[in-house]
């Protein structure tokens, strides 16, 4: 395994994930700005006006034009990022179908941030989970490193030909985006190697070759069946992404899974949280740990496709889940990955007491203490002495 | 042989089992590995009024070729010869910008009467 030496850098995790633009050099990309994801792109600018890469920038006139735009470089056979935030990714949404439906390894940034309203510019993830059904596949990460190494992971595993998915890479907003953090980046050359060429698959732009992309199924009635080709895709993506974090462990010895557990060997309680909460968690475990409170934690990191099996596996021992939502899903039975954790435990026939905690909505704070009082609430919940709630519990709320 | 028989058999790519193909069958998004065959599948159909243009009345000026949306006026040799009538949805731009007046438009009702003899 060989070890990177680079030096460590203190820098945004905005900035993290604008260097590995740079050491990517896509052939496009079209973005627009929007707050708390501009400096991705606005470096990236930087970048192109400094002749520092070879990168065509078009600069759109809102997020949907963005997409369009990625989607006919893509199309057209070029490797094309972009990146955008809350009301910026719902503009997106409509074009986000097609470009999961028309098979283009597009790789977006999504910083993530509240929707509207009330309007709000700080950090929850609804922004990504309105796109949960879109069809991107979807990797959550807690800081600069995390959201700097999916960025370059991201295109073996789009672009891998039992896949070739567009990829969402999220982070929290102000939190990750804009705070300072530690960040061990590859060379441009490691990168380069990493990512290796993109894939030649038709494209329009092949004038040998013509192809027609994007019809209308208006002749043989053929949608139904593209669907289910795009769930086939998503189910052998969950191979390919663990592939390529294996082959990344081997070039940075940084080790990452579709879920990535913390102390969960002999856990009785744990927490599955995605992003930059999981930092605080694992400080909590740590403390219950000291009492002798067998607690542990579950990060997010591959939302779609979900990885059933390994969340059961997980949990298989676990007397109390709580999965904490940073967005919700008015009406439903509890935040969405509550559900997708419920869901992956009845489907292997497992019956783990679950809780749903929604925390954090619109930037709201989750100190410390407001996760030890999930875990001992957990705790409670596991020595009978509470009874699990069927209703989502909300932290850190006013007036609950 | 149907239309549709003949629009299969005009086409390069075989797709002559594609009612009962499964989602490993297709091309990966809907793609169609030829171009340009927009031509065989035919819109005509779908117009409930036809243009006729009248050879004596035309000016030849081309209007109606190039505002066509559906590239469904035929020329030769910078002259209009006839529509595309496999392709003409009837929208009438043709008969609303030609200046001379030449075209008119017609219920569907009576195409086979007075177009395809």
């Amino acid at each position: 395994m060989a070890q990177t030496e680079a030096k460590t850098l203190a820098i945004t995790g905005n900035g993290a994930v604008s260097l590995a633009m740079k050491q990517v050099d896509p052939d496009v990309v079209a973005a627009y700005p929007i707050t708390p994801q501009t400096d991705v792109v606005q470096n990236f600018s930087q970048y192109v006006a400094n002749g520092d890469v070879k990168a065509e920038f078009v600069t759109a006139e809102s997020e949907h034009s963005a997409m369009s735009a990625c989607i006919g470089s893509a199309a057209a056979g070029a490797r094309t990022m972009t990146a955008t935030s809350s009301a910026g990714y719902a503009l997106m949404v409509e074009v986000c179908f097609v470009a999961a439906s028309m098979r283009l390894p597009i790789i977006m940034t999504t910083v993530n941030r509240a929707l509207s309203g009330p309007i709000n510019i700080h950090c929850d993830h609804s922004d990504s989970m309105l796109g949960r059904d879109s069809g991107w596949l979807q990797i959550y990460n807690e800081d600069a490193q995390e959201a700097y190494d999916a960025t370059v992971m991201s295109f073996p595993i789009a672009e891998h030909k039992d896949v070739r998915l567009p990829l969402m890479n999220m982070y929290d907003g102000f939190i990750i985006s804009g705070a300072i953090g530690p960040l061990k980046p590859l060379s441009a050359e490691q990168v380069q190697e990493f990512i290796g060429q993109a894939p030649d698959y038709p494209r329009l732009l092949d004038a040998k070759n013509p192809v027609t992309m994007g019809p209308f199924d208006g002749l043989h009635g053929w949608y139904f069946e593209q669907k289910i080709a795009q769930n086939i895709a998503m189910d052998n993506a969950l191979d390919v992404i663990q592939d390529t974090y294996d082959r990344f462990y081997e070039l940075t010895g940084r080790r990452y899974e579709h879920l990535m557990k913390y102390r969960m060997d002999d856990a009785e309680i744990a927490v599955v949280v995605a992003n930059s909460a999981a930092g605080n968690a694992r400080g909590i475990v740590d403390k219950l740990r000291s009492e002798g409170i067998k607690a542990g934690l579950i990060k997010l990191r591959t939302f779609r496709p979900f990885p059933v099996k390994q969340y059961a596996e997980a949990l298989a021992d676990v007397k109390v889940v709580g999965v904490m939502d940073r967005a919700d899903s008015f009406g439903a039975p509890g935040g969405p990955l509550y559900m997708e954790v419920l869901t992956s435990l009845y489907q292997e026939g497992q019956r783990a007491k679950a809780v749903n905690f929604i925390y954090g909505l619109g930037g709201r704070d989750v100190f410390p203490q407001n996760i030890e009082d999930v875990y001992r609430r957990l705790d409670a919940i596991a020595k009978g002495e509470q009874d699990a709630p069927r209703e989502r519990i909300y932290v850190n709320a006013k007036g609950m | 042989m149907t239309d549709k028989d003949k629009t299969t058999k005009e086409m390069k790519w075989d797709i002559s089992g594609i009612k009962n193909w499964g989602p490993h069958d297709h091309e990966l998004g809907s793609l169609i590995p030829e171009a340009g065959n927009a031509r065989y599948y035919h819109t005509g159909g779908w117009r409930t009024e036809f243009p006729i243009r009248d050879e004596e009345t035309c000016t030849q000026c081309l209007f109606c070729y190039f505002f066509c949306p559906d590239s469904s006026v035929l020329a030769e040799n910078q002259k209009v010869t006839d529509f595309d009538y496999d392709h003409c949805k009837g929208c009438g731009i043709c008969a609303k910008e030609c200046p001379a007046d030449a075209i008119s438009m017609h219920p569907e009702s009576e195409f086979a009467e007075r177009v395809k003899k």
